[in-house]
């Protein structure tokens, strides 16, 4: 084990700083901590740039363009995106549907698919969850029927996040009714243009328009968008939800969340009418959610260090699914904590459509709530905590 | 000694509960919901028939007297049903402010016509507990400057009650010459806050103010705020357990597993037990004058923390759906987060608990 860092880098944190400082868009800076959903437009630029940079994709493998660093950069590279407040990527097609074409796509999809997600210029969606198959996702039943050189899809899908903004789904579809539920299962590909796809939106709890549904009434569907092999879907869903929950854990994000604290913290006052940064009391709840943060982005190291080295991420990654969210949550709880009376008002801030518009209060208030709100999902999306624990149980102490 | 609710106090419960139940349905709030600032007058009127107004306010003035205990479990029954009503500051802290600090003149004037459902009063008090971007009321000659924020029941109010900087009380008329009002659209769309702005408004001096009766008109409402999150928390745990039982997954409902069994257990385990803590609270104000306001501290933060707790267990049961408009728990999980701020967040409200009891300087 060695956790210092080399001369080289530190050169190489010079130069991400560099390059973060000298192009990313003050509005970018901005919008991540005044809103939960960052406008489409912001993240579509700053996607651009990183990808013009070549930097869109530090994790994929350099031949299909990712960068070729080792853990130890790209640790550095999510920590200065983090401190540079730079918002997020869609990680739909980045961290899901992205390596799932390179791992398990054949030559024409990867040639069609993979350039469009690395610029950021093609938008996609997860169509796994239905109104009857969340935690129990096997049990889904939109079936594709093959037709010819087509599927003909039927069914609908639910919970589909950002939907309405995205070019492509990927979906789980059934192939085959079989007496193994995870057999009959397959990945499909469909552009969201097709006829007979059809979304409708779901207001969240914060009033925000990020959810859908997504009907499908007999919609045509190439074979070749077909992933893999037919009935294999699963497999390839797997693979793609312990890719999911490695990014769940959030680390960057709740980094972003913990500077955002202690900027509240510095601009608030405590009943005393000193910094609420200076109060005891607040110091040490911030501080053991540091603490947790911290264990939990070392874990992280440690699991992408053991993929780097060849190891299947299997069940851990349900680890950092579980302290991932809960750190999320709890800074959220404290955000809410900071800002005291101005988490009652909401301006326009927490309406549908309208994320980063002005609110009442001071700005650092706007969207704690919205945040708060949204961050209660975190223990729900990606398989619940309750069924992470279920695989903690059964996977790793083999209860 | 009987730690347990008279028989009236059941039956005034029960009446309430079966109005709320037949006269506020869910969609009836989400219609009230998009209309935050204009007062339910046909279901206030309701409310009126069962002379909740005036539950506080004495016979002699055409109320019905009771007590604190009996406004806590009729605001509990609130919180259940997410009633869009204006109970807190009209039908709490105005009266009680009238009655503590108001001349006979001011309480014969104003008590009947409260007590007959016939005004709303709006409350503004947040100074006295911490100032915010420099607000805070001036009072001069018989007029007040500055600027109040979070009045409660601040929409279509006949009249406003205000805390100066001084803890002196004062009526202000809203039509009066120099004031201006502002909608404050907060997370909880069941109830109108509002901010006033004076310049130079002519005001009404409450002649018997005091520092302790600005005081106990916040104790009192920091009670109310900790039954409506009781009962806004029961009504959680009740939707989430109907929701485990209906609500199928791998082939049986969710509330056969242990883990969904044991979220909602940890929910009971927690709410059920501060029951007591609202009750002895509201008893406090009424009987146990020297316990009043430690207790009153401890209810708001008690009930905050274990609000907060149940709000995002019971949203859990729900899977996704508890992230939607669908089933409309956000409402009860936003009301919960709105009694949590008002009147202090529980940060605070501890803090003025541990000086109360001398360990804090
Ligand atoms: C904000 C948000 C964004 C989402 N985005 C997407 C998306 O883009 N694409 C997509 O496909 N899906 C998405 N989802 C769906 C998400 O994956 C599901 O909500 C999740 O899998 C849970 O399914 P469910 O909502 O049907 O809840 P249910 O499965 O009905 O669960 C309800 C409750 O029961 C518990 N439970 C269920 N089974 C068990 C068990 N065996 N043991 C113990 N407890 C159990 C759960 O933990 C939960 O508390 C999103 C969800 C949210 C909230
Ligand atoms: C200090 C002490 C004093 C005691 N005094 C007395 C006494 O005076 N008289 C007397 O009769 N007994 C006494 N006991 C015994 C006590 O009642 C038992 O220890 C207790 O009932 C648990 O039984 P067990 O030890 O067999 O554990 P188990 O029942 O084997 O439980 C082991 C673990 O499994 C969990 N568990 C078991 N079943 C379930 C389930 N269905 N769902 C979820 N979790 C489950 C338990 O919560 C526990 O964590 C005492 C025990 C202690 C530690």
């Amino acid at each position: 084990m060695n956790i210092d860092f080399t001369p080289e880098d530190e050169a190489f944190r010079d130069e991400v700083r560099g390059f973060i400082a000298a192009n990313l868009p003050r509005e970018c800076a901005d919008s991540p901590a005044l809103g939960v959903m960052t406008d489409k437009s912001v993240v579509k630029r700053w996607h651009k740039t990183l990808y013009e940079k070549g930097w869109a994709a530090p994790a994929w493998p350099e031949e299909y363009g990712g960068t070729g660093w080792n853990a130890t950069q790209r640790f550095i590279f999510n920590e200065e995106i983090a401190r540079a407040n730079a918002p997020r990527l869609m990680p739909f097609g980045l961290t899901m549907v992205g390596p799932v074409i390179y791992t398990f796509g054949n030559a024409e999809q990867k040639s069609r698919h993979l350039q469009g997600i690395l610029s950021g210029d093609v938008w996609w969606c997860q169509g796994y969850s239905e109104p009857g198959a969340g935690s129990d996702l096997a049990s889904l039943k939109t079936t594709a029927a093959r037709d010819g050189d087509h599927y003909v899809v039927n069914g609908q899908k639910i919970w589909t996040s950002y939907a309405h903004e995205a070019d492509w789904i990927f979906c789980l579809v059934r192939t085959e009714q079989s007496a193994r539920r995870q057999e009959g299962i397959s990945f499909l590909l469909i552009d969201m243009r097709t006829p007979g796809v059809e979304v409708r939106p779901i207001i969240s709890i914060a009033g925000l328009h990020h959810l859908n549904e997504v009907f499908f009434t007999d919609v045509k569907v190439p074979v070749q968008n077909l992933i893999g092999e037919e009935n294999k879907g699963w497999t390839y869903a797997k693979y793609l939800l312990v890719h999911e929950r490695t990014s769940i854990g959030g680390v960057p994000e709740s980094k972003k969340k913990a500077a955002h604290i202690r900027a509240i913290a510095r601009a608030e006052r405590n009943a005393d009418g000193g910094a609420l940064m200076d109060d005891p009391a607040f110091q040490r709840k911030l501080a053991e959610i540091e603490v947790r943060l911290t264990s939990l982005e070392y874990m992280n190291l440690r699991i992408l260090a053991d993929a780097a080295a060849g190891k299947a991420v299997g069940p851990q990654s349900s680890l950092l699914k579980i302290v991932g969210s809960e750190v999320q949550q709890a800074l959220g709880e404290l955000a809410v904590e900071a800002v005291g009376y101005y988490i009652e008002p909401v301006g326009q801030g927490a309406l549908p459509g309208g994320a980063n518009a002005r609110g009442i209060g001071p700005a650092h208030a706007w969207n704690v709530w919205a945040d708060y709100g949204y961050g209660r999902a975190a223990s729900i999306y990606g398989g619940s905590n309750e069924i992470q624990h279920d695989v903690i149980a059964k996977a790793i102490l083999n209860l | 000694m009987e730690f347990a609710l008279s028989e009236e106090q059941r039956l005034l419960q029960d009446s309430v509960r079966r109005f709320l139940e037949q006269n506020a349905p869910l969609d009836k709030v989400r219609l009230a919901a998009g209309n935050t600032h204009t007062v339910q007058r046909s279901l206030w009127a309701g409310a009126s028939e069962l002379g909740i107004p005036g539950m506080l306010i004495p016979e002699d003035f055409g109320g019905m007297g009771l007590g604190f205990l009996d406004a806590a479990i009729v605001y509990e029954m609130f919180g259940r049903y997410v009633a869009p009503l204006p109970f807190l500051g009209t039908a709490v802290m105005a009266p009680l402010a009238l009655m503590l600090a108001g001349s006979e003149a001011q309480q014969e004037k104003w008590l009947p016509k409260i007590a007959a459902g016939e005004i709303i009063a709006g409350v503004a008090v947040t100074e006295s507990i911490g100032v915010r971007e420099g607000a805070g009321v001036k009072a001069g000659k018989g007029t007040l400057t500055g600027k109040a924020l979070f009045v409660v029941d601040w929409a279509e109010a006949d009249l406003y009650i205000v805390a100066d900087s001084d803890h002196g009380f004062h009526l202000v008329l809203p039509d009066a010459k120099g004031l201006s009002r502002r909608a404050l659209n907060t997370i909880d769309k069941t109830r109108s806050v509002g901010e006033l702005v004076f310049d130079q408004v002519a005001a009404e001096p409450l002649p018997r103010s005091s520092a302790d009766a600005v005081a106990r008109v916040i104790d009192a409402g920091r009670v109310m705020l900790a039954a409506d999150t009781l009962g806004a928390g029961q009504m959680m745990i009740e939707k989430a357990v109907a929701y485990a039982g209906e609500r199928k997954q791998f082939g049986r409902v969710i509330g056969s597993f242990q883990a969904v069994k044991h979220l909602c257990a940890e929910m009971a385990a927690a709410l059920e037990p501060s029951r007591s803590l609202v009750w002895y609270a509201a008893h406090a104000l009424d009987e146990v004058p020297d316990d009043a306001r430690l207790m009153a501290c401890h209810a708001k933060s008690h009930l905050s923390e274990v609000g907060r707790f149940v709000a995002r267990t019971a949203t859990e049961v729900h899977g996704g759906m508890g992230f939607t408009d669908l089933l409309g728990l956000h409402y009860w999980f936003k009301r919960i987060g709105f009694d949590r701020q008002l009147l202090g967040g529980p940060e605070l409200v501890r803090l003025e608990a541990a000086r109360l009891q001398g360990w804090a300087a």
